[in-house]
């Protein structure tokens, strides 16, 4: 079900259609493909309107999240399918189909069938299925989560330099928050059907709209403050803000909590703690701490940085971020 | 895993069953296609192949039987004909009723074969539903003769009463057609007749050739249509097999026909196996 939803992507962007399973990101994708339609609203191409058209008639093209490749056809003539039922010339044909298999890489496998080859090969099959075609635009519906979680990161490479290289705008669904800071041009957080934030990754992680957003993507610390006469207060904490009276959410990175070294930085906010868990992360080692007034905070520390059971931890005000509430929704 | 007593229990009894009821019948068969009928009506024990030569040379034998692959063959088209487009609309656009319609066409099949054939001869014959309704609209005359006791007749009531059985092997088959290889034809430009050319029809190929080959065997071994109905331009194999085994009193004969029946029904069933085999991918 989705809601008041607004899009635009680019020529040639990489944009990442994020959310959880059941937020509509499937649908969304399925309605710019054709498959399913929305109940209003249009969809644009250019000066073409899409969604009066059939998913045929459409330039666009889907890699599916199980690949979807004809089981009675050849790789190679999986590949051909598309430029076949356009009527290409057979040469054109031949020519193209080649190339794309070179492109992934594929080649060698032109003739068998896609049961006698395997997940990540069948995945660059239907990657270069879609794009023999020369869409506008490339719909990918989750198309790694099938693959372990090594090929899964090369893949993520290889896809993302792959589109570099077509310049074809790439529309890709993910619940995978890493993999869409990864890969993306811009982010589109999608929310119980409605969009929560559409923004660059480093934006969407710095400055997040919303405390959905904050707390999605990465690991965040949402600080419940009391703002008067420019100063926000949370429990013992209070740091000058921009903000009108009120209520007010802070959304604060565990990066940007460091521990304090003796000398106070200038207008740094400081406060002592106890550390309740360690977990290591290899280079860094996220810690959660629990203030004296109570309140709960995730700290991420080089390794090691932080070994005793009381700290005294400082944070930038500029750091905490004011973020919206995200209501309930369903 | 099971103990051997187990294992012999459940066993046996089939084995007997099917030792009894078809090795056996059918190796009396096979000893009965060689041997002969003397002058005095008794069964004379003399192997040599002159019923199979009688086969191969008497025309009216190979006419009866070649007219009983012609009728089969058509009985076997029509069917898929009539039956494809059912089972694809029932698949691809049976929505919430798909199991009230797949019902429906389980359905004639609980009724008796019998009745079915003889609401034929209702409906073709000279006093029938359709002559009736042909000279109430004076559209004839007289009475259509070649309707009932026709090769017509044979192949119309054949037709309808083995027709489910090809639509459901095809049913069968398009239910497992994977809908979003349906999408991703639409996706790579295919229109709904290309896909359905190119995707659909290739996958469904498996229940197609079940079908075809259920209502390809069933007809061909059918005797009671061609007796009801079939008049004698409609006699079949089956027929002569009969009374090859009753009045004429030519076991040996029969058998051999009857063996040589056994022979094209099996090449069949395994020619139909491979080609399942072919085109069924996973």
């Amino acid at each position: 079900m989705l809601r008041d939803v607004s899009l635009e992507i680019a020529e040639g962007e990489f944009l990442t259609i994020l959310g959880e399973s059941g937020s509509g990101k499937t649908t969304l994708l399925r309605i710019i493909a054709g498959f399913e339609s929305a109940t209003s609203g249009e969809l644009w191409m250019g000066r073409e309107r899409l969604d009066q058209q059939p998913p045929y008639r459409r330039r666009v093209n889907t890699v599916f999240q199980h690949y979807a490749l004809f089981p009675h056809l050849t790789v190679e003539q999986n590949v051909a399918y598309g430029l076949r039922v356009a009527k290409r010339p057979e040469t054109e044909i031949k020519e193209r189909v080649s190339a794309a298999l070179e492109k992934v890489q594929m080649s060698a496998h032109a003739p068998k069938k896609p049961s006698k080859i395997s997940g990540g090969q069948q995945q660059r099959v239907a990657l270069a299925r879609a794009l023999v075609n020369r869409p506008r635009l490339l719909l990918l519906d989750e198309p790694l989560s099938a693959l372990d979680a090594n090929l899964r990161r090369q893949m993520q490479v290889e896809l993302k330099s792959l589109q570099r290289e077509v310049g074809i705008a790439f529309v890709f669904v993910t619940h995978d928050q890493e993999e869409a800071m990864v890969m993306s041009d811009r982010i589109a957080l999608l929310r119980s059907g409605e969009l929560e934030q559409v923004a660059s990754p480093r934006e969407i992680y710095s400055r997040p709209a919303t405390a959905y957003a904050a707390q999605f993507i990465g690991h965040t610390n949402l600080l419940k403050a009391e703002v008067q006469g420019g100063v926000a207060r949370c429990g013992t904490l209070s740091w000058p803000t921009q903000l009108p009276d009120g209520q007010a959410l802070f959304s604060l990175r565990p990066e940007n909590i460091r521990v304090s070294t003796g000398a106070t930085s200038d207008g740094a906010v400081r406060l002592d703690a106890r550390v309740t868990q360690h977990a290591f992360h290899g280079a860094t080692e996220l810690i959660r701490a629990q203030s004296t007034d109570g309140q709960i905070l995730v700290v991420r520390t080089s390794a090691g940085a932080a070994a005793q059971d009381q700290l005294a931890l400082e944070f930038s005000p500029l750091d905490a971020t004011p973020v919206r509430e995200s209501p309930e929704r369903n | 895993m099971f103990s051997r007593s187990y294992r012999a229990a459940v066993t046996v009894p089939p084995l007997v069953w099917v030792s009894v009821f078809l090795l056996v019948p059918y190796l009396l068969m096979f000893c009965y296609s060689f041997w002969a009928v003397s002058a005095s009506q008794t069964i004379v024990h003399s192997w040599d192949f002159h019923n199979y030569k009688d086969l191969l040379t008497k025309s009216v034998y190979g006419e009866t039987l070649l007219r009983s692959m012609w009728i089969a063959t058509r009985v076997m088209l029509l069917s898929l004909l009539l039956g494809y487009p059912l089972a694809y609309f029932l698949s691809f656009y049976g929505g919430k009723r798909k199991d009230l319609l797949y019902q429906m066409v389980i359905i004639p099949l609980w009724v008796s074969y019998l009745v079915r054939a003889y609401a034929w001869k209702t409906i073709l014959g000279s006093d029938g539903v359709l002559n009736t309704l042909l000279q109430y609209l004076h559209l004839t005359s007289h009475p259509l003769d070649f309707l009932l006791y026709s090769p017509f007749a044979v192949v119309l009531t054949l037709t309808h009463i083995y027709t489910p059985f090809a639509i459901l092997p095809i049913y069968a088959a398009l239910e497992h057609v994977p809908r979003n290889l349906v999408e991703a034809s639409h996706d790579l430009g295919a229109t709904p007749l290309q896909t359905f050319w190119k995707v659909i029809f290739p996958l469904s190929i498996p229940g197609v050739v079940a079908g075809a080959t259920f209502a390809f065997v069933l007809s061909l071994g059918d005797f009671l249509a061609p007796l009801l109905i079939g008049g004698p331009s409609g006699i079949m194999i089956s027929n002569i097999v009969v009374s090859l085994f009753g009045a004429a009193y030519d076991w040996p004969l029969g058998a051999a026909i009857s063996l040589s029946m056994l022979v094209i029904v099996v090449s069949l069933l395994f020619l139909s196996e491979h080609l399942e085999k072919k085109w069924s991918f996973s």
